[in-house]
């Protein structure tokens, strides 16, 4: 084996391992965020401030006895969890995170920060994101109960609206990167406009970046869009029926999703690993602000906004959100071809 | 090669399965497996974009759509079942035209498949694997069919609505 081949397969478990810290890392602090929001101090007895808490759920997630209902299809119902939490993983797969970097000359030649760099790299999130809904629907249907059906059939109805926008949005990017591939675009985002302004996407997409992340928000289930699972109408949602380290896998993948999907805003749209005082080997360091803050803003609005109703939630998604992105998409083509940026 | 014959048996098997179901959500998602393993032959073919584009159109968005209409129906078994009871030849006409057109399918496919397979066309492996190239071909050389595709889904679409919005009243 050669050294750039074992570089590769430790970088491949590394980021397979950062996604699970991540997971459990978003956890910890979205029950301190949310308890700072709600004027509480959240968990503070495991271990120092608390911070040993997600290890302690695991814990007690691992000794639950794990139910199954009488008329569940047995199958599909292992199933769902499964290719709920393998979806996640598989996404991050084609997201970079950094520069060419030797390892400050450890290899001969420098490896990508990505573990696959496909050049069609937008497109594959974009196909393993609909392929997420299955691991919902099918958790729903398989459980033979009306309030996982109701969750699945409103998870699966929302993800199609909203993949729409969704897509609509990573189009228009697309169109001014000019590249399917993300390490493309990511270096695309390098430099300044007079000196001062980062060349992000951000400020040629401004509305297409606020579509990508409602979109977003809708994509991964979260609040105020988290109709699925809505406590006070369905208990629980998809995954009422779900115990122990099945209903981990759901939460484990929604969190990770949330990683994936502020990890691709970060590339598309505020220049990835591109940042002002570092250098470019530690651009990852950047790469970690801006997915924090992505996940910061995501904690902070599902404490603060109520859930829309499901009536207004198709409105906003059918007659508001995609006439938007398709706006936004053509005016973006006819910029690009008329100034050609 | 031996990535062919893992992803084509997968196809073929999966398929054959979908039919051999009785219980339609299987049908439906051994059939997204099939499609999977599509999608892996046309990586295999250096054709990434085609094979990416499979799997959003195919097993992503239409095949959820199946999924949505079989859990809305909750139909948990086939309604052919009693009619399976009866003698080939006193099934409803619905089965019996269903079989001329497989074997209509099937003679088809022989004859398609025991053709000389001629030189591949211009439009090669190189040129599906470059999304600029697809695109450029597609809204020049063959913007005609394209458009009309387009039109068509619009009249399905329309022709569903109107199905659907239907005053049953309105015949009696």
């Amino acid at each position: 084996m050669t050294p750039l081949l074992i570089a590769q397969i430790g970088l491949t478990l590394f980021v397979f391992f950062m996604l699970l810290n991540s997971a459990a890392i978003m956890v910890y602090v979205e029950r301190k965020v949310a308890a700072f929001l709600q004027q509480r101090l959240g968990p503070y007895l495991v271990g120092p401030k608390g911070l040993l808490q997600p290890l302690a759920d695991v814990i007690k997630l691992m000794f639950k006895e794990e139910l199954r209902p009488k008329a569940a299809d047995w199958f599909l119902f292992a199933l769902a969890p499964i290719i709920s939490a393998s979806c996640a993983f598989a996404a991050f797969a084609v997201v970079p995170f950094g520069a060419e970097t030797t390892f400050f000359g450890l290899l001969s030649e420098p490896i990508k920060l990505q573990v696959a760099d496909v050049n069609v790299a937008v497109l594959v999130i974009f196909a393993i994101a609909s392929m997420s809904v299955y691991g919902i629907v099918l958790a729903g249907w398989s459980s033979n109960s009306k309030y996982s059906l109701l969750g699945g059939l409103r998870s699966s109805a929302q993800m199609i609206s909203y993949e729409l926008s969704y897509g609509t949005a990573l189009a228009s990017v697309l169109v001014v990167g000019n590249s399917l591939s993300l390490t493309d675009i990511v270096n695309g985002q390098s430099g300044y406009w007079f000196h001062v302004i980062p060349r992000w996407f951000i400020f040629l997409q401004p509305l297409g970046f606020l579509i990508y992340l409602t979109a977003g928000v809708a994509e991964t289930n979260r609040a105020p869009f988290d109709f699925p699972e809505a406590e006070q109408e369905l208990v629980a949602g998809y995954h009422t029926e779900y115990s122990s380290m099945s209903f981990a896998m759901f939460f484990l993948a929604e969190y990770i999703n949330m990683v994936t999907v502020s990890a691709v805003a970060t590339d598309l749209f505020l220049g990835g690993w591109h940042g002002p005082l570092l250098p470019e080997s530690l651009g990852w360091i950047w790469f970690l602000i801006k997915v924090g803050a992505l996940l910061f803003f995501y904690v902070w609005m599902r404490w603060t906004l109520p859930r829309y109703r499901y009536d207004q939630l198709m409105t906003f998604g059918w007659k508001i959100l995609l006439p938007l992105a398709v706006v936004n998409l053509l005016a973006t083509a006819a910029g690009v071809l008329y100034f050609g940026v | 090669m031996t990535l062919f014959y893992l992803f084509g048996a997968v196809a073929v098997i999966a398929s054959l399965l979908v039919i051999a179901q009785r219980n339609p959500i299987y049908s439906v998602l051994l059939l997204i497996a099939s499609f999977g393993a599509l999608s892996g032959l046309y990586v295999l073919l250096d054709a990434p974009f085609v094979a990416v584009t499979q799997i959003i159109v195919y097993a992503g968005a239409i095949m959820v759509l199946f999924l949505f209409v079989v859990m809305l129906l909750n139909a948990p078994h086939e309604e052919t079942e009693h009619d399976e009871k009866i003698h080939p030849l006193r099934r409803p006409g619905a089965m019996r035209f269903g079989a001329v057109l497989a074997a209509a399918l099937v003679v088809e496919l022989l004859w398609a498949l025991t053709r000389s397979s001629g030189e591949p066309g211009a439009f090669g492996a190189t040129a599906v694997s470059s999304v600029r190239e697809l695109g450029r071909v597609l809204f020049t050389e063959y913007a005609f069919p394209f458009e009309v595709t387009s039109v068509l889904i619009l009249v399905a679409m329309v022709g569903a609505v109107v199905l659907a919005k239907r005053d049953p009243r309105a015949h009696t």
